[in-house]
């Protein structure tokens, strides 16, 4: 089973970082196959980027995502971008107050995490990608949350880790709630 | 055998036999400045098998291979990115480039400054004639302001490179220029220049009769030297930003020497510094 | 002093251009010199923080010129060498590259390439410089170039290069894509004694008696470095055995240039890696290389599913290109699809190789290469 998911925002949100820890959490914590692709524009900050996560039981031969199953997304202008693209049936996990404009969608399950805002209360906002990564994983189940815990242990700053675990864990809290919902 | 067919010049193992004749011209300053560098080694005894000289293009490019140590003849302007090259992977080698003004200060003069500014531990120098001469002789960027060339029918509107402000301002730890007129005080600089652990750099003003003299009446070798002699003063540690070359006055001598850690130094140290921090 | 591992022996999960650096520390590259630019700039990060740990030198230099020059000199020095870059930058190293195929400077030049011609799309992928790679230099000589298309082969190519720049003493390029180079993907790094390693050939014959230039049976002359004793020359100009120039010899130069071709393309079978899947019996064929033929394995897979005869030919050298392969492959194929992020490059070469079978190019420009959807139409459209 190919699974294709896509993280959307803009330069600055650590949206590259979290197709990097979804896809290693998959693959090196999961054992499944996993490639994470990425395309940003020439800010730094602030210019449009997405990054995109294939997971497979099989090897992966086109690691680039067509028709994704789940977008995540954080800012309006990805939004208006992606939000159509996403396959019948497929999930889209937004920040509501990051994207105050949604579109009348058919056939796409609508998720909203005010990420940024939590984040915020968590005292950084730099950590609303990973809210948003608990959210995902309680939302989608298809990466397991130890495995998530594990690829984001390795992958942020040190001394960053209980932070980032407590982000996680709220986003975990609040998707696990909306799923059931 | 006769003598006169033993007799062995004292600087043939300098020099490459099988690559002469050189291709110099009658008048030329190449050679002065070959012969002084090979003086200088001799009596240095240097190492010739810890000596790399390193050329690029035009006639003083052959310098690299007239000499028998290992040597390389780059492209257009890069010898002395190929010499930092060979520097930083082998820092126990004496390197020495020896090339032109156009090579190394018109095409190849982004390397220079960088060089002299990194303070890679390499020498430099520099047969400065004013013009193009491998190529007949066209402007250059250390041609005279009026200097008739080729690519100048009617006199070069172009200011010129003051050579050892360049280096001095670009961070070179030697800076000295001679002409070929002053031998004695080329050998003993160079020797110096070979010494100095940092970026040094040597001006040769070098006669060029054939291809530029000819042009700007000084049609032999001997009248381009009359020139150096009338025109050059001889002003050790003067400052460098007044030492312009004019027809009237040439300002030779040493212009900096002081000691600064090498870029080699300073990546060693580097190096030390980070396995020590990683066993702590 | 305790020096960090060089062969980070295990399971990683890495992007392509640190891979490629990686790889090259693998390989044994102890120099490398760059200058920044997109998207290879992760390559010289890595190793900028790893040389140091490792005893190796790393220096940006102030242009792509000054890279590979400082590479050809650590080269000739006794190091093996390095440097990446993208499309512009490629394009400033091409007189250099010249230098080494000329004084025979074993080196490895990685281009990740981007969307051009000039400052074009520094972002996104291209497969636009392949041709360059080949014919960049001017004059007559031989490269070889290699085209990852995973983050494994990001590290295995590029030892692959350092190892056939060492055998042939001759550039040798890793043409990547801005897609591999910045793809993230699982790398097994396998421990250092399974990896092998190619050093250049030494001189066995005494100083006094040793000519720099005069190839062995393989025509690959034998290398003294700098420092050791040898006390050679050598030069851009032609030249004969002894590195001393030539520039009037009619002979000389039919030799030198002779034999720095030769040396490629007599030794081309031993050089020339590509990958088949489903060709023995295919009626239509795909050739590819890159992220492109992973697109077209996917596309493959799917014209079977589709009672498509279909088969995949990917190269891995580009250069020297399979010749012989892609003409016995075409034999039984009513057609060739060659897709490309390019305006038609490779596929001259497919062209002129296959001769009776049609060949058909799919071209992708910008942000995204072909998607395997893309090439099945076309399977299907020419499989008719």
């Amino acid at each position: 089973m190919r699974v294709e998911i896509r993280f959307a925002g803009f330069g600055g949100q650590g949206i590259i970082k979290s197709g990097i820890m979804t896809a290693m959490a998959a693959c090196i914590y999961s054992g499944k196959h996993a490639v994470q692709t990425q395309s940003y524009g020439p800010e730094s900050r602030g210019g449009a980027c997405k990054s995109e996560v294939v997971i497979s039981d099989d090897e992966i031969d086109f690691p680039k995502v067509t028709e994704p199953d789940v977008l995540v997304v954080m800012s309006q202008h990805a939004y208006n971008e992606y939000a159509e693209n996403v396959k019948k049936g497929g999930i889209i996990i937004l920040d509501p107050d990051m994207i105050p404009n949604e579109k009348k969608l058919e056939k796409v399950k609508v998720f909203r995490v005010p990420a940024t805002k939590m984040a915020e209360e968590l005292g950084r906002r730099i950590v609303a990608n990973v809210v948003m990564l608990g959210a995902f994983t309680a939302i989608t189940k298809i990466v397991d949350k130890k495995a998530l815990k594990e690829a984001i242990k390795a992958n942020v700053p040190k001394g960053t880790e209980k932070l980032n675990s407590a982000a996680f864990e709220r986003g975990y809290e609040y998707g696990g709630k909306i799923a059931e919902s | 055998m006769t003598e006169t067919e033993a007799f062995e010049h004292p600087f043939a193992k300098y020099l490459r036999a099988a690559m002469m004749p050189h291709i110099w011209c009658s008048g030329c300053g190449n050679g002065i400045i070959l012969n002084a560098f090979v003086h200088a080694l001799d009596e240095m005894q240097m190492d010739l098998n810890k000596l790399v000289v390193v050329s690029g293009i035009g006639c003083i490019g052959r310098a690299a291979g007239y000499t028998n140590v290992d040597s390389f003849h780059t492209t257009h302007g890069r010898p002395i990115a190929f010499a930092t090259g060979v520097k930083l992977a082998k820092p126990e080698l004496e390197v020495v480039v020896i090339s032109g003004d156009g090579d190394l200060f018109a095409i190849g003069g982004n390397h220079f400054i960088h060089a002299a500014r990194r303070n890679i531990g390499i020498k430099v120098i520099c047969a400065n004639n004013f013009n193009y001469g491998m190529t007949g002789g066209q402007v250059g960027p250390t041609t005279p302001l009026e200097a008739l060339t080729t690519t100048t029918p009617y006199g070069n509107i172009e200011h010129p490179f003051n050579l050892v402000h360049l280096a001095a301002a670009s961070g070179a730890t030697y800076v000295a220029r001679w002409t070929t007129l002053h031998v004695r005080m080329l050998a003993i600089s160079i020797k110096k220049l070979l010494q100095r652990e940092g970026f040094s750099f040597i001006e040769v003003v070098s006669p060029c009769p054939e291809i530029f003299g000819r042009r700007n009446k000084m049609r032999t070798g001997l009248e381009m030297m009359e020139w150096f002699r009338k025109a050059s003063v001889i002003e050790n540690f003067s400052d460098p930003a007044k030492a312009e070359i004019t027809p009237e006055r040439i300002v030779v001598g040493e212009f900096v020497d002081v000691e600064k850690p090498t870029y080699e130094k300073l990546l060693h140290d580097k190096m030390a510094q980070i396995l020590k921090e990683s066993e702590d | 002093m305790a020096k960090e591992k060089t062969v980070l022996t295990g399971v990683h999960f890495m992007s392509g251009d640190i891979a490629c650096a990686e790889g090259a520390i693998a390989a044994g590259c102890r120099f490398f010199a760059g200058y920044p630019i997109t998207p290879a700039t992760e390559i010289a990060e890595h190793i900028a923080a790893r040389m140091p740990k490792i005893g190796g030198v790393y220096v940006q230099m102030e242009d792509e010129i000054a890279s590979i020059a400082a590479v050809i000199g650590a080269s000739y020095a006794g190091l093996k060498a390095m440097t990446a870059t993208s499309g512009p930058g490629f394009s400033l190293m091409q007189e250099n590259i010249g230098l080494a195929a000329m004084t025979e400077a074993p080196c490895v030049i990685v281009d990740v390439m981007r969307g051009g011609p000039s400052t074009g799309q520094p972002t996104l992928p291209g497969q636009q410089d392949v041709m360059q790679a080949k014919w960049g230099s001017h004059g007559d000589y031989e490269i070889i170039a290699l085209a990852p298309s995973s983050v494994q082969e990001m590290f295995d190519l590029t030892i692959e290069a350092f190892n056939l720049a060492e055998t042939y003493r001759v550039p040798t390029m890793v043409m990547a894509d801005e897609v591999v180079a910045h793809m993230w993907e699982k790398l097994v790094i396998p421990p250092a004694e399974e990896i092998k390693i190619v050093n250049r050939k030494r001189p066995n014959t005494p100083p006094e008696q040793y000519l720099p230039f005069m190839p062995e049976d393989d025509l690959v002359p034998p290398m003294a470095c700098f420092g050791e004793g040898y006390r050679f020359h050598a030069t851009g100009l032609t030249h004969d055995e002894h590195g001393y120039p030539q520039t009037q010899s009619s002979e000389a130069q039919t030799k030198l240039v002779q034999r720095l071709c030769d040396k490629i393309r007599k030794n081309a079978d031993k050089i020339v890696r590509f990958e088949e899947t489903m060709v023995e019996d295919a009626e239509i064929l795909v050739v590819a290389y890159g992220i492109v033929a992973r697109a077209a394995l996917s596309a493959v897979r799917k014209a079977r599913e589709n009672g498509i005869k279909a088969g995949l030919l990917r190269l891995v050298t580009l250069w020297p290109f399979p010749e012989k392969h892609i003409a016995k492959a075409a034999e039984g194929a009513k057609a060739i699809i060659v897709p490309e992020m390019n305006c038609g490059q490779m596929v001259r070469e497919v062209e002129r190789t296959a001769k009776e079978t049609s060949v058909f190019h799919l071209s992708k420009l910008g942000e995204e290469p072909p998607t395997p959807m893309e090439i099945f139409e076309a399977l299907r459209r020419h499989s008719k």
